[in-house]
């Protein structure tokens, strides 16, 4: 017993007690709005590309789901969100909630038929449905404006007071509220009975199957979830840059957000809090000077990362940590 | 009796290779089992066929008198079939408590619980720390089981099928790979499992078949070859010759 100081109901509860460093990436957050005001702008898509990795990593990190088409569903909540809004629907706030249903479903869809397989197949699959969904996307121009892009997205006040402005102050503020809200539902999932169940999938599947797991349904409600989460962030980038290209639903995209994820951290929840702001930063200064070289170093920083530190930039600290500690 | 399994007539075969041929097998409640035979003979697919890992091609398998022959892996995990693995199939990255946690809360239905906090039904876990302590793990309730000397991360494997309170427990050589030392260990815990639960268990050790076992079957090439107590088994001929004979000469 004395392994468990408190008991062993209390070790399971404990982990999930919020840590005084949880509080860090939203006092960032909080900070940067004031620090950098020429920057909002850059800040909210920092922001709505954060929700899109966090939705990555609860398929990824804990139901260990590799995909290289997230981006389907960031694109079709983009999508769905820009159409109404050009449609007349111009209320943000319900847009968000519609797109997130639209990009839920298309996961729920697709999930049910890809995730009977598993490995290199699977793989196959995300990818086939983001190489199909970004087609119709292309071809369906009337609707979607194609190749040009989903031009005209001009939305209402959020709750009818704060106008969408050019310097992105409405935006990064209702980025950074969605964004927290959707982190306390991935927090309170992962760790949820299901969340744990999803973490048992990843760490062996065979042995989830012989206590009696229904591993595909799992997987399927994660997948759909997700789904809808990276939906709602598609979302925000239509209506805090109001326009919707066909990059939101490219492969481009899907890698991008992986490779964000991985330099994070994948597992951690907080993963996507350091790689996505650290890709954009990066991005964001050498693709000016330099696009070849902004290339160069992603491709340099992707080797170094996956050989020497599979953890991403979190487990980096974590093992530092560990260290300073012994 | 009903038997709480029953296989008639199961069959199953890679291609041409005949791997289960026409298993008449049966286990009655608290049946302490051993199915033994040589290397290849079947004996893991048999119990692959049985939890529902492989699909027969021909036969029927009954649990506790219903057909599950169609039936999923999960589902016959629901009327009471447990098994261990040959080789350890845990949630290394868990700790032993967690892996125990989550068959327990899968037996009870509670592990799609999405809008509720692991470990919020106390009842679950508690059962799961008794069950770790009853095998001498509480000190390593809370270590990640990769931590683990193999010896008793065998008796985790043990551990977590019994969290699913079987009726049917199927253990596939549950001492594979424990050095002698701690082989002790696996011995008592098996010794100690429910009297009310059936076990079948393979195993090469003839010193613990011959203990544990109070009916023996000996598969040779997915053919049934004979079935008996353990005298009977020992002065086979047959037996001797394709088998134990193997280990005297």
């Amino acid at each position: 017993m004395n392994a468990a100081a408190g008991g062993p109901v209390a070790a399971i509860v404990r982990q999930h007690r919020l840590r005084w460093w949880e509080a860090l990436p939203w006092a960032a957050i909080v900070a940067a709005y004031f620090l950098f005001p020429d920057h909002r702008a850059l800040g909210a898509q920092i922001l709505f590309m954060t929700l899109f990795a966090l939705s990555l990593d609860l398929i990824l990190g804990y139901g260990g789901i590799v995909t290289l088409g997230h981006a389907a569903f960031f694109g079709v909540g983009a999508y769905a969100a820009g159409l109404l809004a050009v449609h007349g629907w111009r209320e943000p706030i319900t847009g968000l909630l519609v797109a997130g249903v639209a990009a839920g479903i298309v996961g729920l869809v697709s999930g049910l038929v890809i995730l009977r397989t598993r490995g290199i197949t699977l793989l196959m699959l995300t990818l086939a449905v983001v190489f199909m969904l970004e087609e119709i996307a292309n071809k369906a121009s009337s609707i979607t404006g194609g190749a040009d892009g989903l031009q005209g997205v001009r939305l209402d006040p959020v709750l009818g007071t704060w106008r969408f402005d050019i310097f992105g102050r409405t935006a990064y503020v209702y980025c950074a509220i969605v964004l927290f809200v959707l982190w306390l539902f991935a927090r309170r999932l992962v760790h949820s009975p299901f969340g744990r169940s999803l973490t048992g999938i990843r760490e062996n599947v065979q042995r989830m199957h012989a206590i009696g797991s229904p591993v595909h349904r799992r997987l399927v409600t994660v997948y759909a979830i997700a789904a809808a989460i990276a939906g709602v962030a598609g979302a925000l980038q239509a209506q805090t840059t109001q326009f919707v290209g066909l990059n939101a639903i490219s492969f481009e995209r899907s890698g991008e957000v992986l490779i964000m994820l991985v330099f994070g951290g994948a597992g951690r929840l907080y993963g996507a809090f350091v790689g996505a702001p650290a890709y954009m930063l990066a991005q964001d200064s050498l693709a000016k000077t330099d696009p070849v070289y902004w290339f160069f170093w992603l491709g340099l920083l992707l080797v170094c990362v996956v050989l020497f530190a599979r953890g991403g930039l979190l487990g980096l600290l974590d093992a530092a940590l560990r260290r300073l500690r012994r | 009796m009903t038997p709480a399994l029953e296989t008639v007539a199961l069959s199953k075969s890679f291609g041409a290779l005949p791997v289960a041929q026409a298993i008449d097998f049966a286990l009655v409640p608290g049946a302490r089992h051993a199915l033994i035979g040589p290397n290849g003979a079947g004996k893991t697919t048999f119990v692959n066929l049985i939890t529902g890992k492989l699909a027969p091609s021909a036969g029927a398998i009954r649990l506790g008198g219903v057909d599950v022959t169609r039936l999923g892996e999960a589902a016959r995990v629901k009327r009471g079939v447990a098994r261990t693995f040959q080789i350890n199939q845990l949630f290394r990255g868990l700790t032993t408590l967690e892996n125990v946690v989550l068959a327990v809360s899968e037996r009870e239905g509670r592990a799609g619980d999405l809008f509720r906090v692991a470990g919020s039904r106390p009842a679950l876990v508690e059962e799961a720390y008794a069950m770790l302590a009853g095998l001498g793990l509480a000190d390593d309730a809370l270590r990640p089981v990769r931590e683990l000397a193999y010896g008793r991360q065998r008796l985790v494997e043990i551990a977590i099928a019994l969290g699913l309170k079987p009726r049917v427990l199927l253990l596939d050589e549950p001492a594979a790979g424990v050095p002698a030392t701690e082989s002790r260990v696996i011995l008592d815990a098996i010794a100690a499992l429910p009297a009310d639960i059936a076990v079948l268990i393979i195993e090469h050790d003839m010193d613990l078949v011959f203990r544990f076992a109070r009916e023996i079957t000996v598969l040779v090439q997915g053919a049934v070859l004979t079935q008996g107590p353990p005298e009977a088994i020992r002065a086979d001929a047959r037996v001797r010759e394709v088998y134990l004979g193997e280990r005297d000469g």
